[in-house]
């Protein structure tokens, strides 16, 4: 028997990035905010300390800032003609738990997506006409414009002290970044990190072939930073350990520090951790959020009452949630009707390796968007006309970071192990860097979300089912992203390369991206969209939901710095319009 | 004691009495908290280090088999100590023995079905279980094929053709996918080799040393503008460094 709680106004499903600024901004405003956060507490000093945050084996490949599928995971199949089987460990993406979240161990790639991303129909429609997108394709407009999220966007990346180089401020193009962003009213809080040699080599050669090189916008620090809430990052010291790591440096912005000391010491918000939200209820009419039951790590069962649910987990679990809370009609692939669970979409990735035998690349030498990239090829940048696919992606030399378990580069041809193996890792370690893609992926009919009919997870809840293959689209796409990678490599005057491109079906095997996206998507229609413009619930009007399940399709970038702008953008509608009469902010 | 219990170890242990067995915690109790950044000066969230030197989860014959198939995998040469020499076999038993050989974190729930390729791993065996099944079925194989010999008795060109059968999934296995253990095994040993000292592996840093890696430094401002320039840094490990490090007994 749940165990009833006093009501507060607010209560937070998740405690990373989004559940952190959303806690901020509420309370800011007065009101009485509880976090409920299914993992524990993590702070750099106790937890990913520079005394042994650098532990490759620890931290990536026995995940221990991961997820655990034995707690909850979810099943898996290509298409509705097989049988979905559970994912019995982590591979293909890597979400996260605990305090802080995904936002603990990503890499810090802070992009904002294109103007023409946001109107994903209706531009490529206007440009190439009703046929370029075929009826299975279910890609949707945004119901927010760039310009719309501009200011929040800057919000984000002030908070976070963002690294990088503006292409276009305020409408005039600047040498050295990315010409074809959308207008930003003023340049990055932090200059661009230094590059190693390998995006060095990458940005001549694309330069050379008439392309526009520009630094990873990073939430690495070149500089010492204060962000607007008084938080202070050091440089960064190129250590090689983002992605999969906390930082033990203060230098990758994250929960722990931009936003968290801040919101923890006021009296009006309270966290909960080691807590499992099992469901949002609802009163009688179905129409209002009434609070949430969670069950905490002895066991007991809690119900926490609130004037507002916002659902701050990551995607899968916030679609996971809605799913068994019942809230909103569950999508159906066979008749396109219903809307939770719909446009389920991913990323598609490939590599082309770069060999030299006289250059030295240093590739340890890293940061989690060390960098140049080049977005001639992304969106709506180049001409779709005849390509037969729509949507893009950048093209980018990362540097990373060499942690040498998960990189150690062989040419074509090596064999998997023995003496060959052995030489051709030692020759090729220091004189390697790649070439790598990373497109988008449009929405399509058959790929979504829902429960599984025969799994569950250990509160005896059915598992998510996720349904998802790779279309003709992407694959297209990605062949076409992967030969200009090829062109650019070559161009690199390496000894050879090696093309890893991306074909066939999705496998959830081999770590891709952690970069899922859409379930809950917005819109600006109650029957083909899960929440409005604002990320309210169309169903019921005091819940919202935050992250990237937003995303009714997914553009060719990495996913965070959208998400926080959009948390921004909502926190705006709640406390300048939601707070002053509460109910639906769009009439639908 | 081997492995001195840590912070998470010791509230993990607490909550597993009291609370559902079903539930495969990586967690300390549940807290709230309210009003401050709790911190407590000294506590780390320290890894777990292989301590000892005796095997704790292999046998005899296991040592054998895994001494004979690291060394080919990864063998010692003119570049330097191979996987045997880095101390890979003694990094598989601590992985083995642990968190990691008993599945503690995956899904290991039924029905269970093979599935397609792109669905993962759908054995319901334990890394601990399958290499305990296949290490058995290969001395097996290896018994019947080469007159009564185990796998560390072939020579290393017999050795090299049953592991390229395995490999390729030529060699069938009773009970065990070979490809599957195989793929798995492999897996293992290149993170044994190129893994932090602390676990047991890349013993006097020999895979990093191999590569040029420089192991658990955090600071690499003064080399990023070196470009093209050989650095021969000395690697380091997070061994020794501080008061997470189990003392002696």
């Amino acid at each position: 028997m749940a165990k009833k709680l006093p009501s507060v106004d607010v209560v937070l499903v998740g405690f990373g990035w989004t559940g952190a600024i959303m806690g901020n901004e509420l309370t800011d405003a007065g009101l009485k905010v509880v976090a409920i956060e299914r993992g524990s507490w993590r702070d750099t000093s106790t937890d990913f300390a520079v005394t042994f945050a650098q532990d490759e084996l620890r931290y990536y490949f026995r995940h221990a800032l991961f997820e655990e599928p034995a707690r909850e995971t979810l099943t898996f199949r290509n298409n509705g003609e097989q049988t979905a089987l559970p994912m019995r460990k982590l591979g293909s993406f890597l979400p996260g738990t605990g305090v802080g979240g995904a936002g603990i161990h990503w890499n810090g790639m802070t992009f904002r997506f294109l103007q023409s991303d946001f109107l994903a129909r209706s531009h490529n429609i206007e440009r190439y006409g009703a046929g370029v997108m075929p009826d299975t394709m279910t890609v949707q407009d945004w119901g927010v414009t760039y310009e719309e999220l501009e200011p929040y966007y800057d919000k984000f990346e002030y908070l976070c002290g963002i690294s990088g180089k503006a292409g276009n401020l305020n409408g005039r193009k600047i040498d050295g970044g990315n010409p074809f962003e959308g207008p930003r009213s003023r340049d990055y809080p932090n200059p661009p990190l230094e590059q190693v040699y390998g995006p060095t080599l990458f940005a001549q050669a694309t330069k050379e072939l008439g392309y526009h090189p520009f630094p990873g916008p990073a939430a690495n620090m070149s500089r010492a930073y204060t962000n607007p809430l008084g938080m202070t990052l050091g440089p960064c010291t190129y250590c090689g350990f983002c992605e999969k790591y906390g930082c033990g440096n203060y230098s990758k912005s994250s929960p722990q520090t931009t936003v968290i000391p801040v919101l923890m010491r006021k009296d009006n918000f309270e966290l909960r951790t080691e807590s499992e939200v099992l469901k949002v209820n609802l009163d009688s009419s179905g129409k209002r959020a009434t609070g949430v039951t969670y069950v905490d790590a002895q066991g007991q069962e809690f119900e926490q009452p609130a004037e507002m649910v916002i659902l701050c987990a990551y995607i899968l679990h916030n679609v996971h949630t809605m799913l068994v809370s019942g809230i909103g009609a569950p999508y159906d692939p066979r008749t396109g009707q219903g809307v939770i669970g719909k446009n389920y979409a991913y990323q598609i990735t490939s590599s082309v390796n770069v060999f030299y035998d006289d250059k030295i690349m240093n590739p340890f030498i890293g940061a989690g968007t060390m960098g140049m990239l080049i977005d001639d090829f992304n969106g709506d940048n180049f001409d779709h006309a005849g390509k037969g696919f729509i949507g893009g992606g950048y093209i980018a030399c990362w540097n990373t970071g060499g942690r040498p378990i998960e990189t150690h580069p062989v040419p074509d041809g090596t064999p998997k192990w023995g003496a060959k193996w052995k030489r051709a890792v030692a020759q090729s370690y220091l004189r390697t860097t790649s070439v790598a893609t990373h497109g988008a992926v449009m929405s399509h009919r058959g790929n979504y979300l829902d429960l599984d009919p025969t799994y569950r997870d250990v509160y005896g809840r059915p598992l998510m089912r996720m349904t998802f293959d790779f279309t003709d689209n992407e694959l297209k796409m990605s062949q076409y992203l992967t030969d200009r990678a090829t062109d650019i490599a070559r161009a690199m005057q390496p000894r050879e390369i090696r093309v890893n491109a991306r074909k066939g079906h999705y496998s959830i095997v081999p770590y891709q991206t952690t970069h899922n996206t859409g379930g809950t998507i917005m819109g600006t229609d109650p029957k083909t969209s899960a929440i409005n413009r604002y990320l309210q619930s169309w169903d019921v009007s005091n819940l919202f939901l935050m992250g990237a399940g937003a995303f009714p399709q997914n553009p060719g970038y990495n996913p965070t710095g959208t998400v926080g702008a959009l948390t921004y953008w909502a926190a705006d509608a709640i406390r300048n319009q939601y707070l002053k009469n509460p109910g639906p902010l769009v009439q639908a | 004691m081997p492995n001195s219990l840590n912070r998470r170890d010791l509230l993990l242990s607490a909550t597993i009495a009291a609370g559902s067995a079903a539930l495969p915690a990586t967690s300390p109790q549940a807290r709230t908290i309210t009003g401050e950044v709790p911190w407590t000066p000294g506590d780390a969230n320290r890894p777990d280090i292989a301590a000892g030197g005796d095997y704790q989860f292999l046998t005899a014959d296991e040592v054998a088999f895994l001494d004979a198939a690291v060394a080919r995998l990864i063998p010692a040469d003119d570049l330097g100590p191979g996987a045997k020499e880095a101390g890979v076999t003694f990094f598989l038993d601590r992985q083995l023995g642990g968190p990691f050989g008993s599945a503690q974190s995956w899904y290991m729930q039924g029905p269970w079905d093979d599935g397609e390729e792109t669905q993962g791993y759908q054995s319901r065996m334990t890394p601990a279980q399958m290499y305990r099944a296949a290490i058995k079925a290969i001395d097996a194989y290896c018994r019947q094929a080469f007159g009564d010999r185990a796998f560390s008795a072939l020579s290393t060109d017999e050795q090299d053709k049953v592991l390229t059968g395995l490999e390729k999934g030529d060699i069938k296995l009773e009970n065990v996918k070979a490809a599957a253990f195989f793929d798995m095994f492999l897996q293992n040993v290149v993170e044994g080799f190129f893994s932090d000292p602390i676990y047991g592996g890349n013993r006097d840093m020999a895979g990093w040393k191999l590569i040029g890696f420089p192991g658990a430094r955090y600071d690499y401002r003064p080399y990023v503008s070196k470009h093209n320039q050989k650095l021969a840094l000395e690697p380091v490990s997070l061994r020794g460094r501080a008061g997470w490090e189990p003392s002696k007994s």
